[in-house]
């Protein structure tokens, strides 16, 4: 047991700090989401950039284009990231999600054609799992995906997607088969987003930004050796993309919550610093982002004995989530009326947007009723719910 | 960057565990906790060999060589089993200020001797005050809600002396000092109140070296109860889930309701936080990491109010049972408020960590 860094990572985090300072490009330094069209702008050579000096793919092996590094440099990576407020590489969905899966379950041609790629930023892809009636039930996704001489047809509505509306490829999960085992007939495609009968619909969010796409599938066309696994395999290959969203994902949230407690801090000293309670509440938001971020270290440790990410990565995110509620709650609520203005750049529009988008943090990458079915029954080996 | 055990620490568990669960199972506490000594007295030299008590004494004194890390391990398991024998006594609470005598250690690590530390509370009535006899040093006062009071072979006194605070060591003698001990909830660890009546004392630190000893020994203590705590919440954990897997109600196991596995999965999701916290701070403390105290506050705080929420969400899915004197739940119970009641207050560590980060 050593919590400190060693030789190796501690040289690795000084240089990424460097590397840091000079190349956040001024525009995206204290990025606030890819929802700002400036932003997004700046998004694509960030994370050309970002690649070209070895931070994508940290974790991916050499054979395709990633540095293979061990589990902590993609931690490092992502705690230093987050404490420079910098975005991560756009194609996140690419890099921690259809990438792996790709690597898992991929034909050579197909790695081919993907991987590299997806850590230039040259493709940004997304993610085409849930429906307007398949949220936290996903093997019930209507989608449908048939088989039509040599290639797949699709109809159907996936929602919820971020980044739909740039990127070049989704992830898609539909329904090959029905009647039958519900996880059965499922089918895992790679679909080219400039296909015909695509289209993108942004979803304006609780915040009144779109982060989030509906994306409507219209007798789409998709060769038949963009088929990921099997015909009716498609459950295995989702479940491999949902192990990857919360592999090291803990690290970014937890890098996240570490930049959002040093802000509250700032707010506190500044606007509530003599009153008990404030500063009753402060304390229990510091304690727990230390218990996430110890958490996410023993994560790390297993993760790296047994190259499986384990529970707590069901832990850290909904934890996380909850305390970034509480303490952007407690923000707003320090601020008081001010926070009902969203004008200007300064604390009070900050946080009123942190504490309302905040709201989706509970809902997203699995709801906090999931989670806890997730821990319940994987872990406690309590008996299904339903 | 490594957050894991090593082999050998991992060894240290699965021995310890094994042997708590053969010599203390659940089904020993109730004869355990209303015995009139409240511990198994034979288990003392046992400790002592398998190397618990001398974990970290230094081998030229019989110890083991090791670190608060491997004390550690052993915390928690025996929180667990809910051991009821002075080790958090004598090792937390009285070790660091024994190390001041080579001799005191060896006695610790051979099981010959078990000590605790006789300190103000805020309850306490009057203060003890210490002073000099030719060669000597004299105790008079009162010390009270001393833990393990009644059995252990001597006390560690935090008295005021000639130049301050300092720490003393009195051993037990014909019925010398007084001790009575009180209706403790926990019946596995009482508290007792000490009378010092021109008792013999030898001085192991004065100030200022003292001040130093006693902030460690707090550190000490107050991880040790956060591991303990993480130990108890373990075992609530795991009886509320035993419960939730074979009772049936409306045809199906209990635990096959939201209502019901949720609250489990919460108190999971607490008591692996908890444990983060614990072992962070245990680790602080064998490196003497300057966040060494906050983290120990931060994980004393945390790990008491998971303990304390893990039996009281497990009581509620045992049911009826789960409130009788029978069911073994009551006694972690009773140790996990125990341990929250230890030191301060969660508020009152919250605003110690709210002074380092905010200021004020």
């Amino acid at each position: 047991m050593d919590l400190r860094d060693g030789p190796e990572e501690a040289a690795f985090r000084a240089t990424l700090r460097t590397w840091l300072e000079t190349n956040v490009p001024s525009g995206l330094r204290g990025f606030r989401g890819w929802s700002d069209p400036a932003a997004l702008a700046l998004g694509r050579d960030w994370s050309r950039r970002l690649a070209q000096a070895g931070y994508a793919g940290l974790t991916w092996p050499k054979e395709y284009g990633g540095a293979g590094q061990p589990w902590r440099y993609q931690a490092v990576y992502l705690e230093e990231l987050a404490k420079a407020e910098a975005p991560q590489h756009l194609g996140v969905i690419g890099l921690g999600m259809a990438g792996p899966t790709i690597i898992g379950h991929g034909r050579p041609d197909q790695k081919a054609r993907y991987l590299a790629k997806i850590l230039s930023a040259e493709e940004i892809w997304c993610q085409g799992f849930s429906e307007p009636g398949s949220g936290s039930d996903l093997a019930s996704v209507r989608t449908r995906v048939e088989l039509v001489g040599d290639r797949f047809v699709v109809n159907g509505q996936k929602v919820w997607s971020s980044y739909a509306h740039i990127a070049d490829r989704c992830i898609l999960l539909g329904r090959s088969a029905t009647g039958g085992e519900k996880h059965e007939g499922l089918t895992y495609l790679v679909v080219d987003m400039k296909s015909p009968g695509v289209e993108v619909r942004p979803l304006r969010q609780i915040t009144g930004e779109a982060e989030f796409n509906e994306i409507f599938f219209t007798d789409v066309a998709v060769p038949k050796e963009n088929l990921l696994g099997e015909v009716g395999g498609g459950w295995r290959v989702a479940m491999t993309t949902l192990s990857h969203e919360r592999g090291t994902f803990g690290f970014a949230l937890a890098g996240a919550l570490d930049v959002a407690v040093r802000k509250l801090v700032a707010l506190a000293r500044e606007r509530a610093g003599n009153d008990a309670l404030v500063r009753d509440r402060v304390a229990r938001e510091w304690i727990d982002l230390q218990a996430l971020r110890y958490t996410n270290y023993r994560a790390l440790a297993g993760l790296e004995r047994t190259g499986v990410p384990g529970p707590e990565g069901s832990v850290a995110k909904l934890r996380w989530s909850e305390a970034n509620q509480r303490l952007t709650k407690l923000a707003i609520e320090i601020i008081g009326r001010e926070a009902q203005v969203g004008e200007g750049d300064g604390a009070p529009a900050y946080w009123r947007h942190q504490q309302l988008r905040s709201r989706g943090n509970t809902i997203e990458a699995g709801t906090s009723e999931i989670l806890r079915n997730i821990i319940a029954e994987r872990v406690l080996g309590l008996p299904r719910s339903r | 960057m490594d957050f894991s055990f090593s082999p050998e620490q991992d060894q240290l568990r699965v021995q310890a565990r094994s042997f708590l669960e053969k010599r203390y199972p659940l089904a020993r506490l109730a004869e355990i906790a209303t015995s009139p000594d409240g511990w198994d007295r034979a288990s003392w030299p046992e400790l002592a060999r398998l190397g618990w008590t001398g974990a970290s004494i230094p081998e030229a004194q019989g110890g083991a060589g090791l670190s608060f890390v491997e004390e550690a391990i052993v915390f928690e398991e025996l929180g667990r089993a809910l051991y009821s024998g002075p080790y958090f006594s004598t090792v937390a609470l009285a070790l660091p200020a024994l190390a001041c005598a080579p001799d005191l250690l060896a006695r610790v690590a051979s099981g010959a001797l078990t000590a605790t530390l006789a300190s103000a509370t805020q309850a306490s009535v009057a203060a003890v005050e210490a002073r000099r006899d030719r060669d000597r040093w004299l105790l008079r006062g009162e010390a009270d809600l001393v833990p393990d009071a009644g059995w252990v072979d001597a006390f560690v006194v935090q008295a005021r002396g000639p130049d301050g605070i300092g720490l003393y060591l009195a051993e037990r003698h014909d019925a010398r000092p007084l001790v009575r001990v009180l209706d403790t909830v926990d019946g596995t660890r009482r508290l007792g109140r000490v009378t010092f009546k021109d008792d013999d004392a030898r001085l192991l630190a004065a100030a200022p070296a003292a001040a130093t000893i006693i902030a460690a020994t707090r550190r000490r203590a107050l991880t040790a109860l956060a591991l303990e705590a993480v130990g108890v919440a373990s075992q609530a954990l795991a009886l509320g889930v035993e419960h939730a897997k074979s009772r049936e109600q409306f045809g199906r196991p209990i635990g096959a309701y939201q209502a019901v596995s949720h609250k489990l999965a919460d108190t999971y999701v607490e008591t692996e936080l908890a444990r983060s916290l614990a072992y962070w701070a245990a680790w602080c403390i064998a490196e003497d990491e300057g966040q060494a105290e906050l983290a120990a506050s931060a994980a004393k705080t945390y790990a008491a109010e998971a303990a304390v929420a893990a039996c009281e969400r497990a009581i509620q899915v045992h049911g009826g049972m789960g409130f009788t004197w029978d069911h073994p739940l009551h006694r972690y119970y009773k140790r996990a408020l125990w341990i929250e009641s230890f030191d301060r207050s969660g508020a009152a560590h919250r605003a110690e960590i709210a002074r380092a980060i905010l200021g004020g």
